[in-house]
């Protein structure tokens, strides 16, 4: 109280404080950081004539994509695109059935520590390997075909959806899921009324984006033996041509451009 | 009715939340829980239904011992322990109707609770209640589109709905305007007299406690300071529940308050 009445003098300027206290920890960060990158920079040779060299080799083979050919070869076009499509929905929906289970299971304020253990296993697991090494592993162990393909991208989809739905359900309100249980309903009547409405807006959004990413994958997954457009893509690189292989990307684009503007039409819906 | 006798909480952090709680309500009794912050009065109404487990003590509600329940017993006599939340604590993507109805989950089996097939005694009910409470226009709307007076309406006919003996009631009034914090606490007294219900009721704020409370229950660093009727708070009791602070002015408004009360709107008695 006496402070104020006294003529003290406040300092006038004030710095935000630092993220990290000590100075020379602080300094020494960047310095390594500088030394580290500038060795990278370093280390990575750049041929200059094999650069020159290529951009007109990638200018003959970009032109070779045009026109793109969509007559020619529409047939097995249209075939690869609907075993694409039937593919990435049957992956999805399958791997979305997979991960209800998991992701509850991974949602720490749901499952007791060993089954959370388990499935939080499962999900990191499924998401070390990325679809292309799944699908080699399935075609290795199935052979060619879209069921390796479908195998590989439900793997993939419970490894993305059952972490998101427990990230989803260790944020929720824990009051809503309390009042339920408070109610004396029995633990799925809980998860049917307390937790699944709070998760399902997102839940619907990101089946959809992950229809979207299947779709896309299926394309690789196709490159190592997976079915799908993917192997009429490779197909059409392996007879050069390239035209019939633009024709293929562009349909490529089209659908995913659909597919990202119905997730987005939707998800506003359900909010 | 129910009776606690020794319950003491201490949580995994250490802290110790309730010591050596004793207490015994009668039927029909609403008694106001008082005390600050931290004193442990949501402990307390949570101990009671175990959505916190006690550590040590007992609780009996009409002769069961809810301390020893099995999971299949301990949603039995949750049935009959309806509960009221600070923040309303609704279901905010469910209907009005569906919130509602989730009162009677401990009654109906699983599939029926899943496609919303309730019981036609229990749909008419919650309509009942819901015209009780002056919402009955409202079933279809989304719980997120109520205001909060609104909200907490919804949240009494669910716990009414559970066809409760008692209930617990979690700082009803925290996060409403002075007025509406009145009709809610009015409309929960009443329901109470109606039914013969039995209430602790948490509330931060002691004028309301005694205006509507027939029993105080002063609460301080989870030990019972005060037991009594509500006129019995005079100043000392309030330092010695709350801390130094000068409590005549507290404790005059009280009967101003009281007069005008008279010439607020009443609610909800449609």
């Amino acid at each position: 109280m006496t402070d104020l009445s006294e003529k003290t003098s406040y300092p006038s300027s004030w710095k935000k404080p630092p993220l990290i206290k000590r100075a020379w920890l602080r300094y020494l960060l960047w310095f390594g950081a500088a030394i580290y990158l500038s060795l990278a920079f370093g280390t990575m040779e750049v041929n200059w004539d094999r650069v020159a060299e290529g951009i007109p080799r990638g200018q003959k083979f970009l032109a070779a994509f045009f026109p793109p050919d969509f007559s020619s070869r529409w047939d097995s076009i249209l075939d690869g695109m609907l075993e694409s499509i039937w593919m990435a929905v049957i992956a999805t929906v399958a791997g979305i059935a997979l991960s209800v289970p998991v992701g509850l299971g991974a949602a720490r304020n749901l499952a007791p520590l060993p089954v959370y253990l388990v499935c939080r296993s499962i999900v990191a697991i499924s998401r070390t390997f990325p679809e292309i090494i799944l699908a080699i592993f399935a075609v290795k162990l199935f052979g060619f075909g879209p069921f390796a393909g479908f195998l590989a991208l439900s793997i993939a989809t419970v490894g993305f959806f059952a972490k998101l739905l427990a990230e989803d359900i260790e944020n929720m309100d824990p009051v809503q899921a309390e009042a339920i249980r408070s109610t004396g309903a029995s633990w799925l009547q809980w998860i049917n009324y307390a937790v699944q409405p709070q998760v399902m807006p997102r839940m619907i959004g990101l089946s959809m984006y992950r229809l979207d990413i299947n779709f896309r994958e299926s394309a690789v997954v196709g490159i190592v033996g997976g079915g799908g457009i993917g192997a009429t893509l490779l197909t059409s690189f392996d007879r050069y041509e390239f035209d019939s292989a633009a024709a293929i990307l562009i349909v490529i684009i089209v659908i995913v451009m659909g597919l990202e503007y119905l997730s987005g039409y939707l998800r506003k819906w359900v909010q | 009715m129910l009776s606690l006798k020794s319950v003491s909480k201490r949580y995994k952090t250490g802290d110790l939340a309730l010591t050596n709680v004793s207490l015994d309500i009668p039927e029909g009794q609403v008694l106001a829980l008082i005390g600050p912050s931290g004193a442990g009065k949501s402990t307390l109404i949570r101990c009671t239904n175990r959505l916190v487990e006690p550590t040590e003590g007992t609780i009996t509600l009409n002769g069961e011992d809810i301390t020893a329940l099995s999971a299949w017993g301990l949603r039995k006599a949750r049935r009959r322990m309806g509960m009221i939340f600070q923040e309303y604590a609704l279901v905010e993507r469910l209907t009005v109707m569906e919130n509602v109805l989730s009162g009677r989950l401990g009654y109906v089996g699983f599939w029926r609770s899943w496609f919303r097939k309730f019981p036609a005694a229990d749909v008419q009910e919650a309509f009942r209640l819901l015209d009780r409470v002056g919402l009955k226009h409202m079933a279809d709307k989304r719980a997120d589109e109520l205001s909060g007076g609104q909200r907490q309406r919804v949240g009494i006919a669910r716990a009414l709905i559970q066809d409760p003996a008692l209930l617990l009631v979690d700082e009803p009034t925290a996060s409403l305007d002075p007025k509406t914090s009145r009709q809610i606490m009015r409309l929960i007294c009443e329901l109470c007299e109606e039914r013969h219900l039995s209430a602790i009721i948490n509330i931060h704020d002691v004028l309301l406690a005694q205006m509507f409370a027939k029993r105080v229950v002063g609460l301080q660093l989870g030990e019972i300071v005060y037991d009594g009727p509500p006129d019995g708070l005079g100043p000392d009791v309030l330092t010695q529940i709350y801390g130094e602070e000068d409590w005549e002015a507290t404790i005059d408004k009280v009967e101003d308050e009281d007069d005008d009360e008279e010439t607020s709107e009443p609610v909800a008695s449609a």
